[in-house]
């Protein structure tokens, strides 16, 4: 329960008197309040800071340290003061949280002594109001990749491989890491030379050389020393497929691996070798075995295993790819423009160049980006306007937004990954929020399993009954008054949706509703004090013990006040009140006509299947070491 | 208590920066500072002792600084404790019950004159209290639209996931349950004085009455 409607308690339940006249029940009683309502003043002394504030304050948030009963281990009873060996900084921020029902993050203190303040204290970080919200997240964000950075840094490379490292990992490790050990460094940089070498050999090859003998016209280099390139070329490739193999070899996720970008340029690098290998030498396909040959020049990417920065480049493009889209949408939003005009415009002129729109693409882009090859001109008086109109807006178009662009880029950039950040962060937050909300909600579905509806039997609810601050109780009382006054009762989504399959399935639920609904006199007012756990009946033993599970009433877990009752009849199940543990065995000799053991799995639900003879109430709380309940209906 | 109402006057400091604009209302209510007339005054039109006036007021200067609840912080403190439904219709009704100036906010001397009746106050004054609740109309006649938009407001409270569950038209039932005990003279109406004996007749209800006494 959430804020400092704590205060508003007396007022709630003092509402409720509004309910009495139309409760076709008995109100159940009142929690005691054994605390003293008087408020009175604490004093909190942390680190020799004396701090102190009235009782109240404290006890608006009952699920903290401070508001809970958990303080008192910290109490001082010399000095009549609570000691906390903490930093008296931070827990003026923690006070003010209290007094103002709003947490601060400020700003000089470290993010993570803050938060190991709060969590200290009980509090969680997403309560922070949302004026210190972003600057609490971002902060934390930088933390955490710094942390993360600094762990990788170590894990890295440099600790030592555990003792009974495969081969295969030692050699994933040489080739990720290669400062690891010497082999590794030697083979990254021989790699890093034939990678060089084969790019500046496509490079030179198509080198006009000195002619050979006897003719004229200069040959490429690659021709005339065919034989020497095409043998540095074989090297290079074995020996780049080697190294693709190793490393495919070594990867421990050889599917991840083959995915992965660097493994696609390597493949891309040595392809159009193997492909020319299998192709025949004919003329037909030597074009397009020409066209194989551009490929290599992407043994150049692989440079980027070498190089950080190259890499960094390729993420930042890759990050950037929306806005650089939309500036090449704007762009040739602009081009199809103005290359249409132009061409209608020329369209008069004869032998002119703009023989399409199309071709007249290229003017518009060399006018716009005001290169001005002067290959394509406009000869009509039209055409010359427009063509200026065409380069001035090139002007505006590209080369003034520019600057800005780049500049709102890693702005936009920014904020947007902000924006995202604060857009899933918010949901989890909320999410989390409402999970503690739920917390509460749900937090009087497991009071009343655990039997928080008997009267005040203070032997028995001091033993079963889960340590509650007082408010809790309050409220807990408030909600079992309204379950009286309408006659219904709160449960939880699982049991509800249960209820109206069983329903619809046509069994019987009346009996169990009239029965449920006899707890008006506190005695029999069944003492819930157990987890309702799901029992599974084999249907096989169903089917067999159908002839005998013929009526099985309601059965009540009540509570006896003394003594051992065990069960004598189908309608009703005592059982012990100062039984904690419930055997299985108990209740099979209890639960009369169910041949088989109940088969326990707490969070399974009842299968649904309509020979289960009954309806069992599931539980959805955590282990509780109290006695368990069999709600079964009749069929 | 009508009376008691008329009696006494209240000493507002009204803090106005802007004019009264439909617009500003809401900036009003910010502005607007209220404070409330002396402890002992207090004292004496309540039944609370001086630490108890002491103790609710700082709890309701905490919440609201400015010194009145208007009406969307009332249902939201409200809905705080039912979370499993719709509290803000029952809510609403409850927040004109407490508003006996009928001014779209709750003092805090309106708050505690409210509390003193339900909590302190003779049986007579609950069950007045309650009528007042429930004639949401203020003619001083319950009828069965009234009553009825009560009851639906108290269900919705519960939620949809109720044991068993909310089958047909069970506000009305529990409608006709209520008239049938309260209306006496049969005439579609119940007024205050039949109200009155049919709750006193009912021992179970005022059993439960005494439940309340302690709450403060």
């Amino acid at each position: 329960m959430a804020a400092g409607v704590a205060t508003w308690m007396p007022f709630a339940r003092a509402a409720a008197v509004g309910w009495l006249p139309l409760a076709q029940q008995t109100m159940p009683k009142p929690p005691v309040d054994k605390t003293s309502r008087s408020d009175e003043i604490l004093f909190v002394n942390v680190s020799g800071l004396r701090f102190q504030t009235w009782k109240n304050t404290l006890d608006r948030y009952p699920d903290t340290l401070l508001g809970s009963s958990e303080k008192e281990f910290f109490y001082n009873e010399e000095t009549q003061e609570y000691f906390f060996d903490r930093d008296p900084e931070m827990f003026r921020h923690i006070l003010n949280f209290f007094r103002t029902g709003k947490l601060h993050y400020p700003r000089h203190e470290c993010i993570q002594a803050f938060e190991e303040e709060l969590a200290f204290y009980g509090i969680i970080p997403e309560i922070i109001g949302d004026c210190c919200m972003e600057e609490y997240r971002d902060r934390k964000k930088e933390n955490q990749e710094r942390l993360a950075e600094d762990t990788e840094a170590e894990n890295a490379g440099d600790a030592p491989l555990p003792p009974d490292a495969t081969l295969r990992d030692k050699l994933w490790r040489a080739f990720e890491n290669p400062h690891t050990s010497t082999m590794a460094l030697v083979f990254y940089y021989v790699t890093g030379f034939f990678i060089a070498v084969s790019v500046i050999a496509n490079v030179v090859e198509t080198v006009p050389c000195r002619p050979l003998k006897g003719s004229i016209k200069d040959l490429p280099c690659g021709e005339k020393f065919s034989v020497a390139f095409s043998c540095l070329d074989t090297a290079c490739v074995l020996i780049f497929s080697c190294e693709y193999l190793m490393r495919l070899y070594a990867a421990p996720s050889r599917c991840d691996f083959a995915r992965s970008v660097m493994s696609v340029i390597d493949v891309v690098a040595i392809l159009p070798f193997y492909i020319g290998l299998i192709m025949p030498e004919n003329e037909e396909v030597s074009g397009a075995f020409v066209t194989l040959r551009v490929f290599r020049v992407f043994r150049i990417f692989k440079f980027s295993r070498h190089s950080q920065g190259l890499r960094i480049l390729g993420c930042t493009l890759q990050a950037c790819a929306s806005e650089l889209g939309f500036l090449l949408f704007s762009l040739t939003m602009a081009v199809i423009i103005f290359a249409t005009v132009m061409f209608y415009a020329e369209k008069g002129t004869k032998g002119t160049t703009f023989s399409s729109i199309p071709a007249s693409f290229w003017y518009t882009i060399v006018t716009m980006t005001t290169l001005g090859y002067g290959d394509m001109v406009p000869d009509s008086i039209a055409g010359k306007i427009f063509g200026s109109i065409c380069s001035l807006s090139g002007v505006l178009v590209i080369a003034l937004p520019v600057p800005v662009i780049v500049s709102n880029f890693a702005r936009i950039y920014h904020q947007n990954q902000r924006a995202d950040k604060m857009r899933a962060q918010q949901k989890v937050r909320q999410a989390r929020i409402r999970m503690a909300k739920k917390g509460a909600t749900n937090a009087f579905l497991q009071h009343k399993e655990d039997g928080g509806l008997q009267g005040g039997d203070s032997d028995s609810t001091a033993f079963c009954v889960k340590n509650r601050s007082a408010f809790e109780h309050q409220h807990h009382h408030l909600l079992q008054c309204l379950e009286k006054t309408t006659n219904h009762e709160f449960t939880d989504e699982v049991t509800y949706s249960e209820v109206c399959m069983m329903d619809s399935m046509g069994f019987r639920t009346s009996r169990s509703t009239s029965l449920s609904s006899q707890q008006g006199s506190t005695t029999t007012c069944c003492s819930r004090r157990a987890k309702r756990r799901a029992i599974r009946l084999a249907n096989s033993t169903v089917s067999v013990s159908r002839g005998s599970v013929q009526e099985l009433d309601t059965l009540h877990v009540t509570k006896t006040p003394v003594g051992t009752q065990y069960p004598q009849s189908r309608s009703s199940l005592n059982a012990r009140t100062g039984d904690l543990k419930l055997n299985c065995t108990d209740y099979t000799a209890a639960i009369i006509s169910i041949p088989t053991p109940p088969a326990n799995s707490p969070d399974e639900s009842l299968p649904n299947s309509p020979a289960i003879p009954g309806i069992l109430r599931n539980s959805r709380s955590s282990i509780y070491n109290t006695q368990e309940t069999v709600k079964i209906s009749s069929l | 208590m009508g009376v008691v109402l008329g009696t006494f006057s209240v000493h507002t400091k009204q803090v106005d920066y802007r004019r009264r604009d439909k617009i500003d209302d809401e900036l009003e209510m910010t502005m607007v500072c209220h404070r409330p007339e002396g402890l002992e005054q207090l004292e004496a039109q309540t039944n609370f002792t001086k630490r108890e006036l002491q103790i609710l007021y700082r709890g309701f200067k905490n919440e609201c600084p400015s010194g009145v609840v208007n009406e969307e912080t009332f249902k939201h403190i409200y809905a705080q404790f039912f979370p499993h439904g719709d509290a803000s219709t029952y809510a609403h009704y409850l927040f004109n019950a407490f508003d006996t100036t009928s001014n779209g906010s709750i003092k805090f001397e309106e708050f505690v004159m409210g509390l003193s009746t339900l909590l302190r106050g003779t049986l007579r004054d609950k069950l007045e209290w309650t009528f007042h609740l429930y004639d949401i109309n203020n003619d001083g006649y319950i009828n069965r639209e009234e009553m009825t938009e009560i009851v639906r407001a108290i269900y919705d409270m519960m939620g949809k996931y109720t044991y068993p569950a909310l089958k047909g038209d069970v506000p009305k039932q529990h409608v006709d349950a209520f008239f049938q005990k309260m209306d006496k003279n049969k005439n579609g109406v119940v007024t205050l004085e039949e109200f009155i004996v049919a709750c006193q007749e009912d021992e179970m209800m005022m059993r439960s009455m005494q439940l309340f006494e302690n709450v403060m």
